[in-house]
C-alpha cells in the first residue's frame, strides 16, 4: 500500500436507491433445515456459527425440514396464522383511520407479523414482554381486546392510558406487556433488570424484549447485553433486523461488518440468527432460547432477519429512500403466505378456508372498530383534563394541585 | 439511639430496610463485598447475602435500566450511583423511563427506586467528583428529589425514599459525611459525635420528604439552604450577628413552599444558598417562588449565593465554594436593601 495515500471516509450506501433495480446478490440464503438444533445447554462458544448462519425451517415448497422443526399441532399453526392475518388486518384499517384523521399517528408491522406471533406463541402466557413500537402481534397473539387497542390509538373515553400516550405505545399489565417508551432501546435493559428480579425471587417466569436493528447502535443495548451476560439473566433479547431506521439502511447501524447476532458473541452470549418471515423457524428458536433461560442457562440474543414492507410509520414515505419493488422481491418472502403454504401442505388449511378467515377477521376488525369509535376518536378526549395531573406521582402533590387550579379545574 | 456519622446512618438505614422488606435489593459499583467506596455498604453483603446486595458493572444507564426492571417486576431496588458527577450516563432512564411510566401506563407500571448519590464539593475531588446535579432533576416530572444535611435526616430521608413508590434521587454531600463542615476549610472538622443531629435511632423512622426543618429560627432575613451549605449559613448567622432563620430544604422537590412562605412573611428578607452553578440552579425556582409568593412582603431584592458558573476548579477550591464570607456578604446586602 502506498504510504502517503490520502485517508477517505467510508459512508455506508444501501445496494440499491429509487429508481435502481432492487438488489439482493450480496445475500446469503443457505437451504432450510440445514443447521442442527444444538442442546438448550450448550457452552455459549460452542454456538458462534449460528451468528453468522440462518436458521431456517420452511423451504420453498413449504415444507417444514430439519432438526429445528418444531412439533407444533396443526390448530396451533391454525391460530398462529389466523393472529398474524388478524395483526395485518388491523394495521391496514388502523392505516385508514389515521388517513382519515381519526387519530394523528400509526405504525405498523406488515412484513414482520411472525416475530410478534410466532415468539408470543413461543413463550409462556406468565413471562414479561418489554416490546418495542412494532410488537402489537404480541398483543393480537395473547388475545388481548382489539377495542382496547383502538380506544388508545383513538385517545377517548375508553383509552386506559387516559389520552397521555402517542398512538400505539400501548401498556396492558395483565397481558404481561410492558408500557412501550417511544425512546429507542431504553425497555432493553429494564427487561434484563425484570428478568434478574425474577431470578433473585426464585420465580419460573422469564423476560423477552424487542428492537430493531436501528436501536443495537443505542448505548442501553449494550447495557442490557453485559448486564444479561454478567447476572446469566432469564431474557430472550431480540433484534427484529427489517433493514431499515426509518430511512437508513441497516449499514448504519453496523451490519455491513457483521451481523446483528454476532454482536453477541463478545458478551459471551449466543446470538441465534433466523429467518423473521418463517414462522416455524423463529417459533423454534424462540423455544429454544425460553427453554435455555428456564433452566438457568443464561439469555439469548436472537436477530429476526426479515423486511420492514411497508413505511417506518404514517410519517414516512419510504419511496422517497428505497426501491418501490424491493419488498416484493425480499427472497424470504411473506410471513402469512409461508404459513399458510405449509398448512395447505400438510392437508389442514385451503385456499377457501384462507378466503373465508380474511372475510370473517376484517368483519371482526370492523365490528370492534365501529364500537372503539363509538367511545370516541382523537378529536374526542378521553377524560377531564383534570386527569392530565395524576400519576404524575402517586399521590398529586401541592405544587401539581396548584396547577391543576390555575389551569381551572 | 446510637452516635453515627452520616455514613453509617445511611449504612443503618440500608441495613433497617434490607432486614424489615424482602424487596430491598442494594447495587452499585463496588457496593457489594467491598461496601463501596464511601463504605455506606459496608458490612450489608456478608449480613444479608449476594442477591441482596451485589456489585454491578460501570455502567451507570444499565445500572438504573435494570434498576426500573427490577422495581416494575416488584422490588425496591435503591442503586448507587459512585458519584453524583457520573449520573449523567444514565440520565435518559431517570428522566424518560423512571419519571414517567407511571404516567405513560396510566398508572399500571411504576418505578419505585431510590438512586444515591454523593454530591457536592470541597473534597479536591476536581471538576469529575465534586458537583451538585440536584437543580438537573427538580427540572424533571416525576422525580423526587432529596438532600440531608446530617445523620438524623439522612437516615429518617433514605428510608422514606425507599418505603416511597416513586423514583427519588437522594443526593448525598459527602464533605459532610464525617462531620458538619461550615466552610472552613482552615478549621478541623468537627465530627458528629458532637453534633445533636449525631444521634440517631438504631430502628426504622421515617423524616417525611416534602417537609423542611428550621435549622435556627431568626427574625430578620429567611436563609434558604440544604445539604452542606446549612452549616455554612449556620456558621455566617453566627458570624455577621444577624438574626437569620436558616431553613434546611431538605427535599427540594417535593418542595415545602409553605414553611419557605410562613418564613418569609415574617422576616421580609431572603437569601438563597447553594454550592450548585447559578445559572438556571435550583435557586432561581426558589427566588421565583419566593417573589411568586412573598412580594408584597419583600423589603429588599433576594440575593443568591451559589458555585460560579464554572465548572469545579481543582486548584482553586474554596475561590468557587461558596463559604461564609460571602454568604454573610449577602446577608448584610439583603439587610441594607
Ligand atoms: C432515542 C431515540 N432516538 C431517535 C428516535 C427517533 N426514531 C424513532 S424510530 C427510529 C428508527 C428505529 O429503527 P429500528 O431500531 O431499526 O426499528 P424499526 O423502526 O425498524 O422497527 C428513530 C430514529 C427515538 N424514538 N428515540
Amino acid at each position: 500500500m502506498n504510504p502517503s495515500q490520502r485517508l477517505s471516509l467510508h459512508i455506508p450506501e444501501p445496494p440499491a436507491r429509487p429508481g435502481e433495480e432492487p438488489d439482493y446478490s450480496a445475500m446469503r440464503i443457505p437451504p432450510a433445515g440445514g443447521l442442527e438444533r444444538p442442546p438448550v445447554d450448550a457452552a455459549a462458544t460452542a454456538l458462534h456459527g449460528y451468528a453468522d448462519a440462518l436458521i431456517r425451517v420452511l423451504d420453498d415448497s413449504g415444507a417444514a425440514c430439519g432438526e429445528w422443526a418444531p412439533q407444533i399441532d396443526p390448530q396451533t399453526l391454525r391460530d398462529g396464522l389466523r393472529a398474524m392475518m388478524l395483526t395485518r388486518i388491523f394495521d391496514d384499517r388502523m392505516l385508514r383511520m389515521q388517513r382519515q384523521g381519526k387519530t394523528s399517528f400509526y405504525v405498523k408491522s406488515t412484513g414482520e407479523e411472525a416475530v410478534a406471533v410466532a415468539q408470543a406463541f413461543a413463550l409462556d402466557d406468565g413471562d414479561m414482554l418489554f416490546p418495542s413500537y412494532r410488537q402489537q402481534g404480541l398483543l393480537i397473539a395473547r388475545g388481548h381486546s382489539l377495542v382496547d387497542m383502538m380506544c388508545q390509538v383513538f385517545n377517548n373515553t375508553r383509552d386506559r392510558l387516559k389520552g397521555r400516550q402517542l398512538p400505539i405505545m400501548y401498556s396492558v399489565r395483565e397481558k404481561g406487556f410492558f408500557s412501550i417508551s417511544g425512546n429507542l432501546g431504553t425497555q432493553y435493559p429494564q427487561a434484563v433488570g425484570w428478568a434478574m428480579a425474577s431470578a433473585m425471587k426464585g420465580d419460573t417466569r422469564i423476560a423477552a424484549s424487542w428492537v430493531g436493528e436501528g436501536t443495537t447502535a443505542e448505548p442501553d443495548f449494550h447495557h442490557a447485553l453485559t448486564f444479561a451476560s454478567v447476572y446469566q439473566a432469564p431474557v430472550v433479547l431480540n433484534v427484529v433486523n427489517n433493514q431499515y431506521a426509518i430511512s437508513s439502511f441497516q449499514g448504519f447501524a453496523g451490519g455491513e461488518r457483521a451481523t446483528f447476532a454476532a454482536r453477541a458473541i463478545g458478551y459471551g452470549i449466543p446470538g441465534m440468527r433466523v429467518d423473521g418471515n418463517d414462522f416455524l423457524a423463529v417459533y423454534a428458536v424462540t423455544r429454544w432460547a425460553a427453554e435455555r433461560a428456564r433452566r438457568n442457562c443464561g439469555p439469548t440474543l436472537i436477530e429476526l432477519f426479515t423486511y420492514r414492507a411497508d413505511a417506518h410509520s404514517t410519517s414516512d414515505d419510504p419511496t422517497a429512500y428505497r426501491p418501490s419493488s424491493e419488498g416484493a422481491r425480499w427472497p424470504l418472502g411473506d410471513p402469512i403466505e409461508r404459513l399458510k403454504q405449509h398448512l395447505v401442505g400438510l392437508g389442514q388449511w385451503s385456499e377457501a378456508q384462507h378466503t373465508g378467515l380474511a372475510a370473517e377477521l376484517d368483519a371482526k376488525v370492523k365490528a370492534d372498530l365501529k364500537e372503539a369509535e363509538s367511545y370516541g376518536t382523537l378529536s374526542t378526549p378521553p377524560d377531564s383534563p383534570r386527569s392530565m395531573f395524576e400519576d404524575v406521582f402517586k399521590d398529586v402533590p401541592p405544587h401539581l394541585v396548584r396547577q391543576r387550579q390555575e389551569m381551572g379545574y | 439511639m446510637s452516635t453515627m456519622n452520616m455514613i453509617q446512618a445511611i449504612n443503618s438505614a440500608l441495613d433497617v430496610m434490607l432486614d424489615r422488606d424482602d424487596d430491598v435489593v442494594i447495587f452499585g459499583e463496588d457496593v457489594g463485598y467491598f461496601g463501596g467506596v464511601f463504605r455506606c455498604t459496608a458490612g450489608l453483603q456478608k449480613k444479608y447475602g449476594k442477591t441482596r446486595v451485589f456489585d454491578t458493572p460501570i455502567a451507570e444507564g444499565g445500572i438504573l435500566g435494570t434498576a426500573i426492571g427490577m422495581g416494575v417486576y416488584g422490588l425496591r431496588p435503591v442503586a448507587e450511583i459512585q458519584f453524583a458527577d457520573y449520573i449523567y450516563p444514565a440520565f435518559d432512564q431517570l428522566v424518560s423511563e423512571a419519571a414517567r411510566l407511571r404516567y405513560r401506563s396510566g398508572g399500571e407500571f411504576w418505578a419505585p427506586i431510590t438512586v444515591r448519590a454523593p454530591c457536592g464539593g470541597g473534597i479536591f475531588g476536581g471538576q469529575t467528583h465534586s458537583q451538585s446535579p440536584e437543580g438537573v432533576f427538580t427540572h424533571v416530572c416525576g422525580l423526587k428529589t432529596v438532600m440531608p444535611s446530617n445523620p438524623y435526616d439522612a437516615k429518617g430521608l433514605l428510608i422514606a425514599a425507599i418505603e416511597d413508590d416513586d423514583p427519588v434521587i437522594f443526593f448525598e454531600p459527602k464533605r459532610i459525611y464525617n462531620g458538619p463542615f461550615d466552610g472552613h476549610h482552615d478549621k478541623p472538622l468537627v465530627p458528629w459525635a458532637r453534633h445533636p443531629q449525631g444521634e440517631v435511632p438504631d430502628g426504622h423512622y421515617r423524616v417525611e420528604l416534602g417537609k423542611a426543618a428550621i435549622a435556627r429560627p431568626g427574625s430578620e432575613v429567611t436563609v434558604l439552604a440544604y445539604g452542606t451549605m446549612v452549616h455554612v449559613c449556620l456558621a455566617a448567622v453566627e458570624e455577621s450577628g444577624i438574626d437569620g432563620e436558616v431553613i434546611d430544604l431538605r427535599s427540594l422537590l417535593p418542595i415545602d413552599i409553605d414553611s419557605i412562605v410562613e418564613s418569609v412573611k415574617k422576616t421580609g428578607r431572603c437569601v438563597i444558598v447553594h454550592e450548585a452553578t447559578r445559572t438556571s440552579g435550583f435557586g432561581a425556582e426558589l427566588s421565583a417562588q419566593v417573589q411568586e409568593h412573598c412580594f408584597y412582603h419583600l423589603e429588599a431584592p433576594i440575593q443568591r449565593v451559589t458555585g460560579w458558573d464554572t465548572p469545579y476548579p481543582h486548584a482553586f477550591e474554596w475561590e468557587y465554594f461558596p463559604g461564609p464570607q460571602r454568604v454573610t456578604r449577602a446577608l448584610t446586602a439583603v439587610m441594607e436593601g
